[in-house]
């Protein structure tokens, strides 16, 4: 932007970044967004090697897609500008930030697919007409963007929420319930698109993260986010309903089962994580060795799973009580771990956890006959787990429901779900008690909870059990999903999924206290490394780099708890309490948002 | 000083005694509270009376002595002390800073409540009424201090003197028998003593015997049917109001020296002005470590606002 300047022209004294009249500045924005949706329907490249192939003329592919949404959503908040009736919800503030951001999303995936085409082929002259006109387009229309006038005339203010959103008009119940299912929608549409991408085309992935990054930001900032999670609080169950359904239908518009694979994985861990939630975010208990409790309960399942490698082969539970085997004996190792740590505090508390999740690998590990009695095939773990069995059903088989073939992936990651509504049911449930406000009551000041009569210990031994166990539940899932276990996994950081640091960061990344947040985190943390295949090496520093960046910038975590949201912006005027806690409306496919 | 019955006693503390390291904080003190008494404990900074209270709230447990409440010995376990009908405030508050008013006030209500984690699951009838009879009385509690009106509002964004009536609402959640303030007008401007000092009273016309820590003399004076003198730790005299004003040991304990040959009436004078010093550097203690991260906030503030406007 080397048009930058805030000094402004005598005639006219509004403060904004670009010096152009308003006028100028609308007909940029319309010219720029229509440029860039037209050119999505030309030809970028020549040749089909670039991934996606965007060498058509007619209909775009790939990262035109994702141009010409970026285009699209340009021009819709554009229009509301010239005051376009029936437009004015997308922007009720009539703010330049909304604008400014989804111009920039639309540039964002141009120029990055500009570049990348000339990187990746060798030279700029691999660039066909259509992208040169794609790059033009979306430069003139975050220009116009940037011409339109704010409070501050800065950069930031271009980056910033509109403070003075005019109150939503009082919609008829069914047209909200519209609103809520249509966002629900385009939720289940922005992941399913996502997680289709293809391995292999690390280009489209990035173009589509950028897109997404950049186009929920702007809708935050024209505040459409508030009211959505306004609409959603007064509709909590029609909105939690509505989540799963969207979930369920995940698995159906997949031709693929390695989607599903993935979706279950995602599933697993955020519920994993959702658990690790009870502990970190309501409890403030800070456990480094969670993973523990997930391999405790996988263990436990895949020894009575009647795996010819278990210890007790002949034994084959049912799932149900399969479940509660894996939920008893995380249950029992968490008490056992917290009963002598819970006394410790803080920091103390920290290490301690730490410790005990690596003896967890480490006796499993050992418990291979050699080193020890044999229970657990030591580092082979235990192999060729059957799949689950439930009414008769193998989950290892497709089935066929109408039209739609259920893969073995999708199978699970219905039974996955069902878990999963379970686990946010049983989160929602508790912390709305009497033990989930002592739990919060430790967090916030343990010697004022113990002198209000709560007894800290029990209390948190009854949180750490409880989070143990969901971890549990979750693990007996995962032993039969991933068709054996092992006990490398289960440590405190690695590059596998399912460690400690990992379950962390997806809780603190999502947001504290929340539903949604570890949610969130987990589908994040675990779809980008899994769809950026290059990162993968670098996850552990890339993970850093996050969280750093994160707790600099947005320390509650991509979705605030309103009382953490108060606490780390002190100076927002948020306590006012209008809106009730959004962070009870459930959402699995939101987490895809 | 025992003349009342047994069954009217309250609070029993004695011989308490508390050391850290070397350092005798509390020396054998004994007191006794009374049903429907408002007693006082005054005395020089660092006497003493915070560490008085931790120890017959459990917070500590004293080197020596005992407590008991209505007879019975009490452990020295906080919840447990709080469970058999001791509440208490602290001198710098301690709200849970993140939770509502209401919320608050709630958790006050713990010891008065079993549901435990399987009826919140599972939200049996007994758990809906259980809830809503808290929500209730603790709705009740915000009508009877006045902030009925901010019950959604976070606490820590409560002005000071709200937060220490909330935290006067919470002890009253538990129910208890005797209420402990820890210096509840600290920091607070006249009109607001005066509005505290008929809440005192209220509590007391509810039944609820009330032990006070204070360095606001008149406060005290209207207020407390007895007093006790902490110096050093050591409990220099009890008595009614009249008493202990007209005594001069009190009056040297706060000066520091022997006042001998002072005239009656400025006695009263004289421990004003060295409490009033006292109390002033208590607030300063207080407001520096209340205010601290505000503080921090403003000039954050201030600093967005710099590059806002460059
Ligand atoms: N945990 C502790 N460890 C060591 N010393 C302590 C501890 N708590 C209190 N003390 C010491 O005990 C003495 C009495 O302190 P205390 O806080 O009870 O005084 P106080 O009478 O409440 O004073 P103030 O009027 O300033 O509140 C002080 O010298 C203090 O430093
Ligand atoms: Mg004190």
């Amino acid at each position: 932007m080397t048009t930058t300047t805030t000094e402004t022209t005598a005639a006219d004294t509004t403060p904004r970044l670009v010096p152009l009249p308003h006028s100028a500045a609308r007909v940029l924005i319309a010219l720029g967004a229509i440029g860039t949706i037209a050119s999505t329907f030309m030809s970028w490249t020549w040749t089909s090697d670039f991934p996606g192939d965007l060498t058509v003329y007619g209909y775009p592919a790939g990262l035109q897609v994702l141009a010409l949404t970026g285009g699209l959503l340009t021009l819709l908040l554009g229009l509301t500008l010239w005051d376009v009736p029936g437009l004015r919800w997308a922007n009720p503030a009539r703010h330049a930030a909304p604008l400014a951001l989804a111009a920039a999303s639309a540039f964002a995936v141009c120029w990055f697919t500009g570049i990348a085409i000339a990187v990746d082929l060798g030279g700029f002259v691999n660039l066909d007409p259509g992208a040169y006109v794609a790059m033009a387009a979306s430069l003139v229309a975050l220009l116009g963007t940037l011409a339109l006038p704010t409070p501050g005339g800065t950069w930031r203010d271009y980056l910033k929420k509109a403070e003075n959103i005019p109150p939503a008009a009082d919609l008829a119940p069914w047209a909200q319930r519209l609103a809520v299912t249509a966002a629900t929608a385009l939720a289940l549409i922005i992941f399913t698109y996502g997680i289709g991408i293809p391995d292999e085309e690390s280009e489209t992935f990035i173009g589509f993260l950028l897109l997404v990054v950049l186009g929920t930001w702007a809708l935050f900032a024209a505040g459409l986010f508030d009211r959505f999670s306004a609409l959603n609080a007064r509709h909590k169950g029609f909105a939690a309903t509505l989540a799963f359904l969207a979930a369920a239908v995940f698995p159906l518009t997949q031709s693929d089962d390695h989607n599903a694979n993935i979706g279950v994985n995602i599933l697993i861990v955020g519920t994993v994580a959702l658990g690790l939630n009870v502990v970190v975010g309501l409890t403030g208990l800070l456990d480094l060795g969670y993973a523990a409790f997930l391999g405790v309960g996988t263990y436990a399942a895949a020894l009575v799973s009647g795996s010819e490698f278990s210890r007790f082969s002949g034994v084959q539970f049912p799932f149900w009580a399969a479940a509660l085997t894996g939920m008893a004996a995380s249950l029992i190792f968490g008490v056992l771990i917290g009963a002598p740590t819970l006394r410790l505090r803080g920091d103390y508390l920290a290490i301690v956890t730490l410790g005990f999740g690596e003896i967890f690998r480490i006796t499993v590990n050992s418990l291979d006959g050699a080193s020890g009695p044999n229970i657990t095939n030591g580092p082979n773990g235990i192999a060729r787990i059957p799949d689950i069995e439930i009414f008769g059903l193998n989950l290892g088989n497709a089935h066929q429901i109408g039209p739609f073939t259920i893969g073995r992936f999708a199978n699970y990651f219905l039974l996955m779900l069902v878990i999963t509504a379970i686990v946010v049911l049983i989160f929602n449930r508790a912390s709305d008690s009497r033990i989930g406000r002592s739990w919060i009551a430790i967090r916030e000041d343990e010697t004022a909870a113990t002198a209000m009569g709560i007894n800290g210990f029990r209390v948190k031994l009854i949180a750490f059990a409880l989070g143990a166990s969901l971890a549990g539940l979750a693990g007996t899932v995962s032993a039969h999903v991933g068709y054996s276990v092992n006990p490398a996994p289960y440590q405190f950081a690695g590059s596998v999924p399912p460690n400690s640091a990992f379950l962390l960061a997806a809780v603190v990344l999502g947001g504290m206290g929340t539903v949604n947040g570890p949610i969130l985190g987990a589908t994040l943390l675990y779809l980008i490394p899994e769809k950026l295949t290059f990162l993968q090496k670098y996850q552990l520093l890339a993970f850093g780099i996050a969280l750093v960046l994160l707790m600099r910038f947005r320390p509650e975590g991509i979705i605030a708890n309103r009382r953490r949201q108060l606490e780390f912006h002190d100076n927002d005027p948020l306590d006012v309490p209008e809106q009730r806690l959004p962070d009870s409306t459930v959402g699995a496919t939101k987490a895809g948002a | 000083m025992t003349t009342a019955t047994t069954t009217a006693t309250v609070l029993e503390a004695s011989g308490v005694t508390m050391r850290f390291g070397g350092l005798t904080a509390v020396r054998s003190v004994d007191l006794t509270v009374n049903t429907g008494e408002i007693v006082g404990l005054i005395g020089p900074n660092g006497a003493g009376k915070t560490t008085f209270f931790n120890c017959l709230t459990g917070l500590y447990v004293p080197t020596e002595g005992k407590v008991s409440y209505k007879g019975t010995v009490l452990p020295p376990k906080p919840h447990l002390v709080t469970k058999a009908g001791i509440a208490r405030t602290f001198q710098n508050i301690r709200l849970f800073a993140n939770m509502t008013v209401l919320e608050n006030v709630l958790v006050g209500r713990h010891t008065r409540t079993k549901e435990g984690l399987w009826s919140a699951l599972l939200r049996g009838p007994g758990f809906r009424k259980a809830e809503a009879t808290s929500r209730e009385r603790a709705m009740e509690l915000l009508e009877f201090i006045g902030l009925a009106h901010k019950a959604d509002h976070l606490s820590r964004n409560l002005p000071y003197g709200e937060q220490r009536k909330l935290e006067i609402a919470r002890a009253l959640a538990s129910e208890p028998g005797l209420l402990l303030l820890d210096e509840p007008t600290a920091g607070m401007n006249p009109q607001e003593t005066r509005a505290t000092e008929e809440l005192v009273f209220a509590i007391r016309d509810k039944g609820i015997a009330v032990l006070v820590i204070e360095h606001d003399m008149r406060f005290i004076f209207n207020l407390c049917d007895r007093v006790a003198v902490l110096v050093q730790g050591e409990k220099l005299i009890e008595g009614t109001s009249d008493v202990v004003q007209g005594d001069d040991r009190v009056i040297a304990a706060y000066l520091g020296e022997p006042f001998e040959g002072a005239p009656e009436d400025t006695a009263l004078d004289a421990v004003e002005a060295a409490e009033a010093q006292a109390a002033d550097a208590d607030a300063d203690a207080d407001t520096d470590t209340a205010e601290a991260p505000a503080a921090e906030a403003q000039t954050a503030d201030a600093h967005t606002a710099e590059g806002d406007t460059k």
